[in-house]
């Protein structure tokens, strides 16, 4: 270690790599992994997400799953919630082509593309 | 850089460990792969969380969500449901003890809402193995901080403001000690870790090297600058084998990335560590017996003055400090003074850590701001009393403290409260005792210990602590005479006065706090020959009630020394010349017929 800068920079590096385990001010993308989740391709759409908020290296982006909400007739779903805000967004009928859209729309530039919504809670 | 939707932290403190937290690791690891999901999920091996009877521990994040005693044969459910359905598993989250509740989210869970940790706050957090993450949560930021910004005199005057005090025991304010260290003249100058841990029963120590060794590492170096000092040595005990490795390893990381060694961060300024393993006798913790054994020879006290700070490791000055102490330094010199003497009471500043054990629900590690009141620990985080028991007493300071009985549960904690109730910080051992517990036999227990690591060096010690297990031990077998009471309190005042070291002063606490709270409970002993717990095997008798006995001959089946007779249906008798009493036959009977008086 020869310098402040140095280790600034470690840490900024090393500070990415543990943002899941802490809370970091940004939406949580929450993807629903029921069996019918599953079988209309959830898993696909988890996978994408990922892969995109990689190349995007955003990695203070948090993606959890969770269950069936009883929707199931529009899964794949996936609801995006912003912390400080009462009601999240809920996507539906989501593919591995239109979840790129809602990540470059909503979760970068914070426009819900509201024609997929489910809710309509803007 | 690998992106993962998921950590899974599990613990690996020693606690955990022994509880089979490595092969959940390992079954965990294998099915992911075999799920193909190791790509998305990570696992990660962290220190102690604290709650050590509920290990293996488990938290998974983003959510936060914390598992208990999760075993290999939950592995695939967890896998299953939570990894790819995203459903937590209810059946392992934490059930708070008295109520129904299960508590999903570690932040939520009452035995973690009145903590407070800063010695551990990244234990449980971070990868011990990985000085990255001790570099992200803002590790070596304070060596950086002193060695750009501050001169040896400010550093010393930061700790000296903070208030922090030795948390090794005695409570000694560490910015003076540095301060005496700084001011010696000499041309080699020592600063030392105390992590010998000899208390029975604590394990503070033990879990801040295990989850977080980075912090007393950089600790040690800014110690180093302090006092003008460019070695240092860890004595740690032998018996710590996952912390020895986790230090070993995180020296040699430091040293890769310049963060020990020679001229660190360009600032011309040179420290370096080195383990040195504890030779395994209580003694060797005081400080100067630490010091003789770290020079090679036998681990024995010697008289202060003069003070380590003067003339410590090969008669250069030394300062030697607690492991706890050092975890504080690092985050006193990143948040200022101000920020740590916020916190605490008048002259007890900051938190402190305890080993919370004996008969409590939740046993395990906590930190908590000094003041905080016994009630709190016992009730609120430990939960209350195994078995919804009374509540008899709780002692502090291990073999060298004393206990606290149920009227002063309110005091609030701190070092100057318990001295004033003859009970004492110590290193943070905090064992709880209920209404079963014989004041006496715990005396003798810790008289026993005390007697046992003596090191024969003075004889106060050597023969005045033999004297008083010989006096114990005769009052809890029933052969205690009148006079016994008194010549305690003599021998207690003379080994407490004349003994050399910290190991015979302290060593008569545990008679002087049971005589001055439980009193009665010797006399009864000694007048009555009755142990009112029903602990002292002499002074129990075992009878059957013939009004309940139905003669089912059950007891005398199930008595190992053939003491009881007697006719089917008729009632049974015990042979109390041939009883042992060990009380099987009292566990077995179904009538409730036999009594222990
Ligand atoms: C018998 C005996 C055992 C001790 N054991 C320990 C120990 O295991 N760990 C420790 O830090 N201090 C122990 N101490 C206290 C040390 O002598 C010393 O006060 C302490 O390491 C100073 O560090 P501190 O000011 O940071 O507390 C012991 C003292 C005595 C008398």
């Amino acid at each position: 270690m020869r310098s402040l800068e140095e280790l600034k920079s470690l840490k900024a590096k090393a500070e990415k790599e543990m943002a899941l385990r802490e809370d970091t001010g940004k939406p949580t993308i929450i993807v629903h992994m029921g069996t019918c989740g599953i079988a209309n391709g959830a898993r696909e759409v988890l996978n994408t997400i990922l892969s995109e908020l990689k190349s995007r290296n955003l990695t203070d982006i948090h993606v959890t799953q969770t269950g069936c909400p009883g929707l199931c007739h529009l899964e794949p779903l996936i609801t995006v919630s912003e912390p400080g805000k009462k009601n999240p967004y809920i996507y539906a009928k989501v593919t591995t082509e239109n979840v790129k859209k809602i990540i470059l729309q909503h979760i970068i530039n914070g426009q819900p593309v509201t024609e997929w919504l489910v809710n309509l809670e803007k | 850089m690998e992106f993962y939707r998921s950590h899974v932290l599990v613990c690996t403190g020693t606690g955990c460990t022994s509880s089979n937290s490595r092969s959940v690791i390992s079954g965990l690891r294998k099915e992911l792969a075999d799920k193909g999901l190791e790509k998305e999920i990570q696992v990660i091996e962290t220190g102690c969380f604290g709650f050590c009877n509920l290990g293996p521990i488990m938290v998974v994040y983003p959510e936060g969500v914390f598992y208990c005693r999760v075993s290999q044969d939950d592995i695939q459910e967890i896998v299953e449901e939570h990894f790819t359905k995203g459903r937590v598993v209810q059946r392992l989250l934490y059930h708070e003890p008295n109520t129904t509740v299960k508590t999903q989210e570690f932040n939520d869970i009452e035995f973690f809402k009145h903590q407070k940790r800063i010695a551990l706050s990244n234990c449980g957090i971070i990868n011990p193995e990985k000085i990255e993450e001790y570099i992200a949560r803002d590790g070596y930021f304070a060596l950086a901080k002193v060695l750009h910004e501050m001169k040896p005199e400010d550093v010393i005057e930061e700790i000296k403001k903070s208030g922090l005090r030795g948390r090794g025991g005695g409570g000694f304010p560490t910015g003076m000690k540095w301060n005496f260290a700084h001011k010696a003249q000499g041309d080699q100058k020592y600063v030392v870790c105390n992590a010998d841990e000899g208390d029975p029963g604590a394990f503070m120590d033990r879990s801040v090297l295990e989850g977080d060794p980075h912090s007393v590492l950089e600790a040690m170096a800014i110690a180093g600058y302090a006092i003008g000092a460019n070695q240092g040595y860890i004595y740690v005990r032998a018996e710590y084998p996952i912390a020895v490795e986790r230090l070993r390893l995180a020296i040699e990381q430091a040293h890769k990335m310049g963060l020990l060694g020679k001229n660190i961060f360009g600032m011309g300024f040179d420290f370096d560590v080195d383990i040195r393993l504890g030779a395994g006798a209580f003694v060797c913790g005081e400080e100067t017996a630490l010091l003789t054994s770290i020079e090679g020879k036998r681990g024995e006290p010697r008289p202060r003055p003069p003070f380590p700070a003067n003339s410590g490791l090969w008669g250069k000055p030394t300062i030697i400090n607690n492991v706890e102490t050092y975890a504080n330094v690092t985050r006193i010199i990143r948040n200022g003074w101000e920020w740590f003497a916020s916190m605490g009471t008048e002259k007890s500043k900051g938190t402190k850590v305890f080993a919370l054990a004996g008969k409590i629900k939740n046993t395990g590690l906590i930190e908590v701001p000094m003041g905080t009141t016994l009630r709190t620990i016992v009730y609120d985080i430990g939960g209350g009393i195994l078995n919804d028991k009374k509540f008899k007493a709780a002692q502090t300071g291990g073999p060298s403290g004393g206990c606290i009985p149920a009227e002063l549960l309110d005091t609030p904690i701190d070092y100057d409260n318990l001295i004033a109730i003859g009970a004492m910080m110590g290193s943070g051992g905090l064992i709880v005792m209920d209404e079963d517990t014989c004041m006496v036999d715990i005396a003798r227990f810790f008289l026993e210990f005390t007697q046992d690591e003596s090191c024969g060096k003075c004889p106060p010690c050597r023969i005045g602590t033999k004297r008083m297990l010989e006096i114990l031990t005769r009052i809890c077998e029933g052969k205690g005479v009148p006079e016994d009471l008194e010549n305690l309190e003599t021998l207690a005042k003379t080994i407490k006065s004349a003994a050399l070291c910290g190991l015979g002063q302290t060593a008569p606490n545990p008679v002087l706090s049971t005589l001055r709270y439980f009193r009665h409970e010797y006399e009864a002993h000694i007048y009555d020959k009755k142990c009112p717990a029903g602990v002292c095997k002499s002074l129990l008798s075992y009878k059957i009630n013939e009004d309940k006995c139905r003669g089912c001959s059950l007891c005398a089946r199930n008595c190992p020394a053939k003491a009881i007779s007697g006719k089917v249906k008729e009632p049974f008798v015990i042979d109390p010349e041939k009883c042992i009493k060990c009380g099987a036959c009292m566990e077995k009977c179904k009538f409730g017929a036999i009594e222990r008086k």
